[in-house]
């Protein structure tokens, strides 16, 4: 059944009544706020989750390649070689299972004695098997080592200052520092003839020869009495060298880096093979990386703006000219141009001075044929045409009335030309065209060619630093991507 | 369009040219001095020199660069690269196989999987498939190639020992071995073009879905995958093709830092040490091969579009006459 209230066709005619008759109808003003380009492009970049996480990530790795150096326990310049190569570590104190500077191997005997023989280089014993090696039986053991103490110890020359000041802290903190020294002599295996951690008996092969209780027997030298500082028993620690100035000491490393620095040896990334510190490296390297592309881009803008707006607006032999100059520039392959301005500047003006503008060089030509193409699109339309009869000058014309309509375009093509240059910069550096590598700087593509040559024994000093480049380019790609849909007004309302 | 291709080949002669001279220019300009403490030998050197023309003005050895070059095709002879006095072109005729046979293997994996995974992409639009592949492409666009390579080289190559490290030495290209070492190089360079072949035919064959033919086509009583491959594939296919011609002429330029990281004697790395021990003959050679590639391999791309689509008129005025 059809109702009078449903039936649309039919609407009593008393239900109608008049909004207004003798009102007079005024605009009103509107009351939402205008929403202006860059108003309408933020809102609908923040409609985009994947940029907006993007966003946040690289936000996040530009505040690690600000603050992460500060952060570090190390500075830049800071190397220790007796570290090189120790495993990324979290904390000392703090053992997840992973991330702790740990590394489990399959060992023989010999090795697997020599360890041992380290005070906490065998972090866990995880039993032995029969396997075979060379085509012989052999045992092989399974350990958890901790390749930050298994560095072990070290012989270092001291003053005598140095060594009282030493036994002074050893006395105050009950911190043992120095070792006995080892009898040389009574090295048979040939690899340890110089080794400070080769304190213990072995055969020619380096397997170590027991005592009934199965300890390692040592081979210490004995304390003469000629020597001072003696620690009672039994054992010499000090040996004067070099008409008795300085004395030959033994120490255990770790304790004494503690002792030296106040710190205890602690790589959240790992170290390198000169022990640089690779968080800290990475961290100044990627500064390096930001502060070119992003300053580059900037001055690319700069100068694609000029000359693009010149190109677009006045057209004619300039146009002509300096698209010419474009073609060839860009036919030359640019690592010959890098390679070349490398050479030839290098040393007068500096490595990454001259790399910069070189980058300058070829950049500015993407976003010049941005704007020369807006400016081709726009200067024969109505309203500018309209705004020249209205007295215009040229500038006007071109920084007011048609240059805002490519600002989308311009910017997006800026961030989008940042992950280039990274790339550029870390491949350049890589094939060591550009060499950014040195005490005071480096760079992300330094690190990785240097990591690169350990790949298959230390992957840790390349994993990093192509973790970090990986999620800093697609990051960057999928911002601007992002930014791009935003700045289109040809999508708005389509997502 | 004989007279637009006539134009761009004019066109494309000057700026080599012009990229010639000033190449030629700016490598002769490099010092190069004798090395200190060679004795007598430093002095053979000097006198060789002077025999070969180092020392004439730039001008005059461009002139007799440029007569021997066009009247002979003699691009000189290895001085610090390769066997001494070895002809430069029969020293980089001997590096071209390693590049190539890497590249053309990439480039054969890539087209199809590109143009698989796209189409996929594309029919499933907005749909889980399409996101996963988007994922993907993104990833592959982005990350660098040598990312790749490494991880393949740690993980494939030494963890699980798949295949070896670095490119075999030899020249049996035809064996299991040489294909064994080379699929590693292969695959890190296969990523890159894969992600934007899957990127480019997702968007066009996308675009040419939601056509109005297709909508015709599928009145008339066609399967969706029937009306997808006959009409829409092939349409979409065109604007690609060029790409795929870009990849096939890029295979001859080779990749520097594939082939640094996987030893691949091939022509990429001739370049730096060409450049770094300054053997002028061989970087002119090597250098304007590159530009030649990407001048005529330009114009070729540019008329393909012509040859496959005759709807498309290259460089023709407002009206598309010509």
């Amino acid at each position: 059944m059809i109702t009078n209230e449903n039936n649309m066709e039919r609407i009593p005619a008393e239900k109608f009544e008049f909004v207004q008759l003798n009102d007079k109808i005024y605009d009103k003003k509107l009351e939402t706020r205008p929403i202006g380009f860059f108003q309408d492009a933020l809102i609908r970049f923040s409609q985009n989750r994947g940029s907006v996480i993007c966003a946040i990530i690289l936000l996040i790795l530009l505040l690690y390649a600000i603050f992460g150096p500060m952060i570090s326990n190390y500075s830049l310049d800071e190397k220790d070689g007796y570290y090189q190569y120790v495993l990324p570590k979290m904390s000392d104190k703090i053992d997840l299972g992973f991330w702790n500077g740990c590394t489990t191997k399959e060992y023989n005997q010999a090795t697997y004695d020599y360890l041992t023989a380290i005070p906490g280089a065998v972090r866990e014993d995880l039993g032995s098997r029969i396997g075979i090696v060379a085509n012989r039986e052999a045992t092989l053991y399974k350990v958890k080592v901790d390749t930050y103490a298994r560095r072990g110890f070290y012989e270092l020359l001291l003053s005598t200052d140095q060594v009282e000041a030493a036994r002074k802290y050893e006395q105050e903190t009950g911190i043992q520092l120095f070792y006995p020294l080892i009898d040389r002599s009574q090295i048979t295996c040939q690899p340890y003839s110089d080794d400070p951690n080769a304190w213990f008996k072995t055969n020619a092969k380096g397997v170590a020869e027991r005592d009934a209780n199965g300890q390692l027997i040592d081979i210490f030298l004995k304390d003469d009495g000629t020597t001072p500082y003696s620690y009672g028993d039994g054992y010499k620690y000090f040996k004067p060298t070099q008409g008795g100035n300085q004395y030959l000491a033994r120490v255990l490393y770790s304790d004494w880096y503690y002792y030296t620095k106040g710190k205890t040896a602690c790589f959240w990334f790992g170290a390198d093979e000169y022990g640089y510190d690779i968080f800290t490296r990475l961290a100044s390297g990627a500064r390096l990386s930001f502060l070119i592309s992003i300053t580059s881009a900037i001055i690319d803008l700069i100068i694609g703006i000029i000359i693009g707006a010149c190109e677009g607006y006045y057209g004619g032999w300039f146009d002509l000219l300096v698209e010419r100059i474009k073609e060839i520039i860009s036919e030359v392959p640019s690592i010959v141009f890098i390679t070349l301005a490398q050479i030839y500047f290098a040393r007068k003006m500096g490595g990454l001075f001259v790399f910069w503008v070189t980058l300058v060089v070829f950049g500015w030509m993407g976003i010049s044929g941005t704007v020369r193409a807006q400016f081709y699109r726009f200067k024969g339309m109505e309203y500018v045409m309209a705004s020249r009869t209205l007295g215009a000058k040229d500038r006007r014309l071109i920084f007011r009335h048609i240059l805002p309509n490519a600002s989308g375009f311009i910017i997006t093509s800026t961030i989008l030309s940042i992950p280039g240059v990274i790339f550029t910069e870390s491949s350049m550096s890589f094939l060591g065209i550009v060499n950014l590598n040195s005490k005071h700087l480096t760079s992300v593509g330094a690190i990785l060619a240097n990591g690169q040559t350990t790949l298959t024994t230390y992957p840790h000093c390349l994993f990093f630093p192509a973790i970090f480049i990986s999620i800093l380019l697609v990051c960057f790609n999928i911002f601007g991507n992002g930014l791009r849909d935003a700045f289109n007004p040809a999508l708005r309302g389509s997502n | 369009m004989f007279r637009y291709i006539m134009r761009r080949i004019g066109l494309a002669i000057v700026s080599m040219f012009i990229i010639m001279t000033m190449l030629f220019v700016l490598v002769k300009m490099l010092p190069n001095p004798v090395p200190d403490g060679m004795g007598g030998q430093g002095r053979a050197l000097v006198e060789m020199r002077r025999a070969w023309g180092y020392y004439d003005p730039i001008w005059t050895q461009y002139l007799i660069f440029l007569k021997r070059v066009f009247t002979e095709f003699n691009w000189g002879f290895c001085t610090t690269v390769g066997t001494f006095l070895q002809p430069v072109t029969e020293y980089l005729v001997s590096k071209v196989p390693f590049t190539v046979y890497i590249n053309v293997f990439a480039e054969a994996i890539s087209i199809p999987l590109g143009i698989f995974f796209g189409m996929m992409a594309a029919i499933f639009k907005n749909k889980w498939q399409d996101q996963v592949i988007n994922v993907f492409i993104m990833i592959f666009i982005s990350v660098p190639s040598f990312v790749y390579a490494f991880l393949l080289q740690y993980f494939v190559g030494f963890k699980l020992g798949l295949c070896p490290l670095v490119l075999k030495s030899g020249f049996d290209f035809f064996s299991w071995e040489m294909f064994h070492s080379a699929i590693m190089p292969i695959l890190a360079l296969s990523f890159g073009p894969i992600a934007s072949y899957m990127r480019l035919i997702r968007a066009e064959l996308s675009e040419v879905l939601t056509a109005d033919y297709m909508l015709l086509a599928r009145t008339k009583g066609l399967t969706r995958w029937q009306a997808t491959f006959r009409h829409a594939f092939r349409n979409s296919i065109i604007p690609i093709v060029p790409h795929f011609l870009w990849g096939f002429i890029g295979i001859l330029g080779g990749s520097i830092l594939i082939e640094r990281i996987f030893s691949v004697p091939g022509i990429g790395g001739v370049y730096i040490t060409a450049l770094n021990k300054k053997d002028y003959d061989v970087f002119m050679c090597l250098s304007m091969f590159w530009v030649v590639i990407g001048l005529f391999g330009g114009i070729l791309a540019d008329m393909s579009y012509g040859l496959i689509d005759p709807r498309i008129r290259m460089g023709g005025g407002k009206t598309n006459d010509y």
